[in-house]
């Protein structure tokens, strides 16, 4: 019997298919935008202790008001110069305890980053970009500290040219070969150097 | 010489698109990997500010969104203020307790501690709506929250 030729399958029609198929996905998903600015709410307290009394001098007011306008430590302040102004404060080492700070050990500004604390009062009419601007500076503040205090502490524990961000990132990198428990600590280290510790007033 | 005769015709010969399918195929997965599906169907507008010192959101924990942001053009009879949208619909205020009590239900019972909220608000509302839903999450105890921006420069919001 003579071999029969198989027909060739027309594929004329699997672009149509497949554009059908790339047309659903485009229509039904998104492109996940995942990034932001974490945060912890502090949580309901209703025990009776009185709050430990803070010295004035450790406070650094940030109050935001309704028409977006920023009051830095009663005086008016434009959002360029918050980043600045929190880190003297954080940085100005006043009792001399903190080692690592290169402020100007001012004796009417923070005693040491311990115990300084930036206190963030806004209005209800308040805009929420303005709000998120306000907390961005105040955390690129923290994190400015961070780094400087990641790039000398560092090199001593084996971890060169890493700032505090890009210790984070190795840390929850699972592709990073290094030493993650040895990182881990050293970011906790840096973490109670420098707490951040931003107060929201509750209105 | 029938060799060298001239071809009939002699047009245009027809396009090759056998590898067309192909083409279509990659980036039809390109899009299927890149993307995910879309979770709520908002109802609000929401575009949302930017900020330079973002983290990524951690998708490894449970994570819930709660949107905010003045209706769009659709339901413009229910005013320009800003409001709260859970799952697919509008809610109040006092509705946020038992939104999170429904995604921690859902939830193995291991990962509840770690539920992240990230609140997705518009740039143009204002803090008060914020203020109020921050304040329901802090009775509801879920106290791990994330302002969700783009990435820009963050003294452009002003």
């Amino acid at each position: 019997m003579a071999k029969r030729d198989v027909p060739e399958v027309n594929a004329g029609s699997m672009a149509d298919i497949a554009f059908l198929l790339l047309i659903f996905f485009l229509v039904t998903t998104t492109i996940p935008k995942d990034t932001g600015l974490n945060r912890k709410l502090p949580p309901i307290d209703d025990s009776e202790f009185e709050p430990p009394v803070i010295k004035q001098k450790n406070i650094f007011t940030v109050l935001l008001n309704g028409k977006d306008q920023l009051l830095v430590e009663d005086e008016v302040m434009e959002i360029k110069d918050l980043r600045k102004a929190a880190i003297d404060f954080l940085d100005n080492g006043g009792d001399g305890s903190c080692s690592f700070c290169k402020g100007l050990k001012d004796e009417k500004s923070s005693d040491n980053p311990d115990k300084a604390i930036i206190s963030l009062k806004n209005e209800r009419e308040t805009s929420y970009a303005a709000y998120i601007a306000v907390q961005n500076e105040l955390v690129a503040a923290y994190n400015t500290l961070r780094n400087r205090r990641a790039l000398e502490v560092g090199p001593k524990k084996g971890f060169r040219d890493m700032d505090f961000i890009t210790m984070q990132k190795n840390y929850k990198d699972v592709k990073w070969y290094g030493n993650k428990a040895k990182l881990k600590k050293l970011i906790d280290k840096i973490k109670l150097e420098i707490p951040q510790k931003l107060s929201e007033v509750v209105n | 010489m029938s060799k060298f005769k001239k071809k009939k015709g002699g047009g245009l010969p027809p396009i090759n698109t056998a590898a067309l399918p192909d083409i279509v195929f990659m980036l039809l997965f390109f899009f299927m990997v890149a993307t995910e599906m879309r979770e709520d169907t908002l109802k609000i507008k929401n575009s949302m500010p930017v900020a330079d010192q973002v983290e990524k959101l951690d998708k490894k924990n449970p994570v819930s969104f709660i949107y905010m942001g003045s209706p769009k053009e659709e339901y413009k009879k229910l005013g320009t203020q800003a409001r709260i949208q859970l799952n697919d619909k509008f809610a109040d205020v006092d509705e946020v307790i038992a939104f999170i009590g429904a995604e921690r239900a859902a939830l193995r019972e291991e990962l509840v501690p770690f539920l992240t909220v990230s609140l997705k608000v518009d740039k143009e509302s204002n803090m008060g709506i914020v203020g109020d839903v921050k304040q329901e999450l802090r009775k509801a105890n879920a106290l791990k929250i994330n302002y969700a921006t783009g990435t820009g420069d963050a003294t452009s919001n002003m």
